[in-house]
C-alpha cells in the first residue's frame, strides 16, 4: 500500500526548498538533451540534404549497355576446352549504344507492380561552339516532366523551369558551369554539335545545376527527341532508362533479374552509392556518443547532489521511516526527486534543443553547390525528441538509483541514537 | 485489564566495537490504559529497549506481541505498517520535517495510512492541534516554532492515526519545566480520558514519579516495577 500523492509531495518540498541546487542538477539535464536535440536535428537535416543531393536523383536501377568485349570469344566456342589456346588483344565488338527493343522493355518494366516510374535517355556526346572555341560535353534527352516527378529534376533548375524545355523542342537546359565559361545568359542561343558533324542551334531556356561543378561543366539537357535527332537515331534510340521502385530495398535483386533477362548492364542504387549510408552512420554515432557523454555528465551531477541531500535529510528519513513509511517508500521519494530533475531538466532541454534548432535554421547558408538551399538544414523529426526525454528519464533515473538505495537503508534508530 | 505491549526474554548484544550484552532477558508488560515510566541510568539500556519495543530495532532476541500479534521476525515492510497504524512516537529532539507546515507535519502518518480523505485527514490533525493548544500555528513551516510547541505538534502527529500505544524516548529531556509540565498533563489527560496506553523512558524524577508505573533499570535489567 503506497501513497504516491504524499511521496510526490515530499519530493516537490525537498526539490522546492533547495531551488540553487535542483535548478543546476537540472541546468544540467537541460544542456544535455538541449545539445543532443540541436545536433542530431543538425546532423539528419545536413544527412537528408546530402542524401538528397545525391541519391534523389540517382536511379534505383540505372539500365544501360555497357561496351564491353565478350566474355565468351568465338574460337572457345569451337575449340575443345582442353585445348591451350591464347587471344591477344580483345576488342569490344562492333555495337550500338542503344539499348535494343528498349521501347517493349520500358513499358514491360512500367507494368511492373514494385516499379513507381521509368524514364528513358538519350545520351549524346556533343560539342558547345561559342566563337572559335569548342568545349565537349554531354547532352542527355529527357522527357523532363517524368524527371521532374521521379528524380526532383526541377530542384536543379536554376533559372527558368521545367516547363519551358517541355514546351520548346529546340529548348536547352545548360549546365551552369559552361554558362559561365561562355557567358551566357537565359534566351541566348547556341550551337551544339554532335559527333557525326551535324550544327544544331538550340535556345537557351534555364541553367542546370546539380552541385558537383564537374558535372555542371559539361552536362545539358534536351527534350528526347531533340537528343534522338542529335545522335542521329530515330524515336526508339533509347541509351539509358532509369527505374525508380516503391522500396529502394528491391533494388539489387530486381537489377539482377533485369540484367539476366535482358543482356544488358543493370546497376542499383546500393552498389553505385554504399559510401553515403556509411557518411550518415558515422555523423548519427558521433551525435550519441556525444549526448550520451554529456547526460552521463548530468547523471554523476544529480548523483552528487542526492547524495548530499540524503545526507542532510537524515533526520527526515529517520522519522519518516519511525512513523510507518518503509525503506521502499523512502526510496521511491529520492527516486522521484531524481526523476522530477530529469523531466523538468528534460523537457526544458527539448525546448532548448527547438530553439537552437530553430536559430540554426535561419542562419543563411548560400552555397553554389546547393542551389536549392538557402539556409542550414534542420530535421525536425519529433522520434529525436522522444528519444530525449527518454535519455533524460533513464539517466536520472540511474543516477538516483544508488543514492536511494543508500537511504531505503538508513537505520532510523542509529540516527534517532545518535543525536 | 488486557495487555497492550508484552515483551519476554529480550536479550540484545552490541557486537562493535566488543561483545557487549546491552539487555538482559528483560520482561515488560504494559497494560491499556496505562501510563508507564522507565528510569535509568545513562547506557542502561533504556533507549536500547525502547527501540526494540517500537520494533525500530529488529536485532534481538526474544519474543514481542503488540495488540496480541506476534512481532518478533515479522518483515520490515509489516513492521512499518504496524508502527504506522498502532503506535505513535515522540522523540527528546522533536523531528519534524523542517520545510513542511506544522499541519502537514501532522498529517504525514495519516497520509501514509491512507485510510481517509484528505479533507478528513486535515480535519482530524486540525482537532489534534486544538487538543494539544497549539492550531494557531497550524500553517507556520515547522522550523518557525518553538521548542515547547515542536514537541506538542510531535505529539499531535503521534495521535493521528489513533495509535494503540504512545512511546516516548525523553520527550520532555529538552524542554523547560513549564513545557515539560504542559507535556506531561497532555499525556496524563490521553491515558485518563482516551485510554491510552503510554511507555515513556525519562530522566526527569518529578516526570516518573507521576505516572502509574516506574520501571527502573540498570545495566540491561529491570530491576524494579
Amino acid at each position: 500500500m503506497t501513497n504516491y500523492g504524499i511521496i510526490l509531495e515530499i519530493s516537490r518540498t525537498h526539490l522546492l526548498s533547495r531551488m540553487k541546487q535542483t535548478s543546476i542538477a537540472a541546468l544540467g539535464v537541460t544542456f544535455g538533451v538541449g545539445m543532443f536535440i540541436t545536433m542530431i536535428s543538425f546532423m539528419t537535416g545536413l544527412n537528408g540534404l546530402l542524401d538528397g543531393l545525391i541519391l534523389n536523383r540517382t536511379p534505383h536501377i540505372h539500365i544501360y549497355n555497357e561496351i564491353e568485349p565478350s566474355s565468351i570469344q568465338p574460337i572457345e566456342r569451337l575449340a575443345d576446352p582442353a585445348d591451350f589456346q591464347i587471344i591477344r588483344s580483345v576488342k569490344p565488338k562492333k555495337g550500338e549504344v542503344r539499348i535494343h527493343n528498349a521501347l517493349p522493355i520500358l513499358s514491360q518494366l512500367k507494368r511492373d507492380a514494385r516499379v513507381k516510374g521509368v524514364t528513358p535517355q538519350v545520351n549524346a556526346n556533343v560539342f558547345y561552339l561559342a566563337g572559335s572555341i569548342e568545349l565537349n560535353g554531354i547532352v542527355t534527352g529527357i522527357n523532363v516532366m517524368d524527371e521532374v516527378e521521379l528524380f526532383n529534376f526541377g530542384d536543379y533548375i536554376v533559372d527558368g523551369n521545367p516547363q519551358d524545355l517541355a514546351k520548346n523542342d529546340r529548348g536547352i537546359l545548360l549546365g551552369a558551369g559552361i554558362a559561365k565559361k561562355m557567358s551566357l545568359k537565359v534566351g541566348d542561343r547556341i550551337q551544339v554539335s554532335s559527333i557525326n558533324g551535324g550544327i544544331v542551334p538550340l535556345k537557351i531556356v534555364g541553367f542546370f545545376q546539380s552541385g558537383l561543378a564537374e558535372v555542371d561543366k559539361v552536362q545539358s539537357y534536351v527534350n528526347l527527341r531533340t537528343a534522338q535527332q542529335l545522335v542521329g537515331g530515330g524515336s526508339n534510340y533509347i541509351s539509358d532508362l532509369n527505374v525508380k521502385l516503391w522500396d529502394m530495398e528491391l533494388a539489387p535483386s530486381m537489377s539482377k533479374e533485369i540484367s539476366a533477362q535482358h543482356d544488358l548492364t543493370a546497376i542499383d542504387i546500393n552498389t553505385a552509392n554504399a559510401q553515403f549510408d556509411t557518411g550518415s552512420f558515422v555523423r548519427n554515432l558521433i551525435t550519441y556518443v556525444v549526448a550520451i557523454t554529456l547526460l552521463t555528465v548530468a547523471g554523476f551531477g544529480i548523483y552528487n547532489i542526492l547524495n548530499m541531500l540524503i545526507y542532510e535529510k537524515m533526520n527526515d528519513i529517520a522519522i519518516l521511516k519511525a512513523t510507518g513509511f518503509s525503506g521502499r517508500d523512502v526510496q521511491q521519494i529520492f527516486i522521484s526527486q531524481a526523476m522530477l530533475i530529469g523531466l523538468v531538466g528534460g523537457v526544458l532541454g527539448l525546448l532548448l534543443g527547438l530553439a537552437l534548432s530553430v536559430m540554426i535554421d535561419g542562419i543563411p547558408f548560400d552555397t553554389p553547390a546547393l542551389p536549392t538551399i538557402s539556409t542550414y538544414p534542420i530535421n525536425y523529426d519529433s522520434t529525436y525528441y522522444l528519444i530525449g526525454i527518454v535519455f533524460a528519464l533513464v539517466s536520472t533515473f540511474l543516477a538516483g538509483y544508488l543514492p536511494s538505495k543508500r537511504a531505503e537503508r538508513i537505520d532510523p534508530v542509529d540516527i534517532i541514537r545518535g543525536q | 485489564m488486557s495487555l497492550i505491549l508484552e515483551a519476554k526474554h529480550i536479550n540484545k548484544h552490541f557486537r562493535e566495537p566488543v561483545d557487549f550484552h546491552v539487555i538482559k532477558d528483560v520482561h515488560l508488560s504494559v497494560k491499556r490504559g496505562e501510563f508507564v515510566s522507565i528510569m535509568g541510568k545513562s547506557g542502561c539500556g533504556k533507549s536500547t529497549l525502547l527501540y526494540i519495543l517500537s520494533t525500530m530495532d529488529t536485532d534481538y532476541t526474544g519474543e514481542l506481541r503488540l495488540d496480541d500479534e506476534l512481532l518478533t521476525g515479522q518483515t520490515a515492510n509489516r513492521l512499518a505498517e504496524v508502527r504506522n497504524e498502532k503506535i505513535g512516537f515522540v522523540f527528546q529532539f522533536h523531528y519534524l520535517l523542517p520545510e513542511f507546515s506544522v499541519l502537514q507535519n501532522v498529517m504525514l502518518p495519516a497520509r501514509k495510512l491512507g485510510r481517509k480523505s484528505l479533507e478528513e485527514i486535515e480535519h482530524d490533525a486540525m482537532e489534534k492541534l486544538r487538543l494539544l493548544g497549539i492550531d494557531d500555528q497550524a500553517h507556520k513551516k515547522a522550523y518557525r516554532i518553538s521548542g515547547g510547541q515542536k514537541q506538542r505538534v510531535a505529539i499531535a502527529r503521534a495521535l493521528i492515526n489513533d495509535p494503540h500505544i504512545i512511546m516516548g524516548d525523553e520527550p520532555t529531556g529538552n524542554l523547560d519545566s513549564k513545557n515539560s509540565d504542559i507535556v506531561f498533563n497532555i499525556f496524563r489527560e490521553l491515558s485518563h480520558e482516551k485510554n491510552l496506553s503510554l511507555l515513556v523512558v525519562t530522566h526527569d524524577h518529578d516526570f516518573a514519579a507521576k505516572t502509574d508505573r516506574l520501571i527502573e533499570m540498570e545495566d540491561g535489567r529491570i530491576i524494579s516495577g
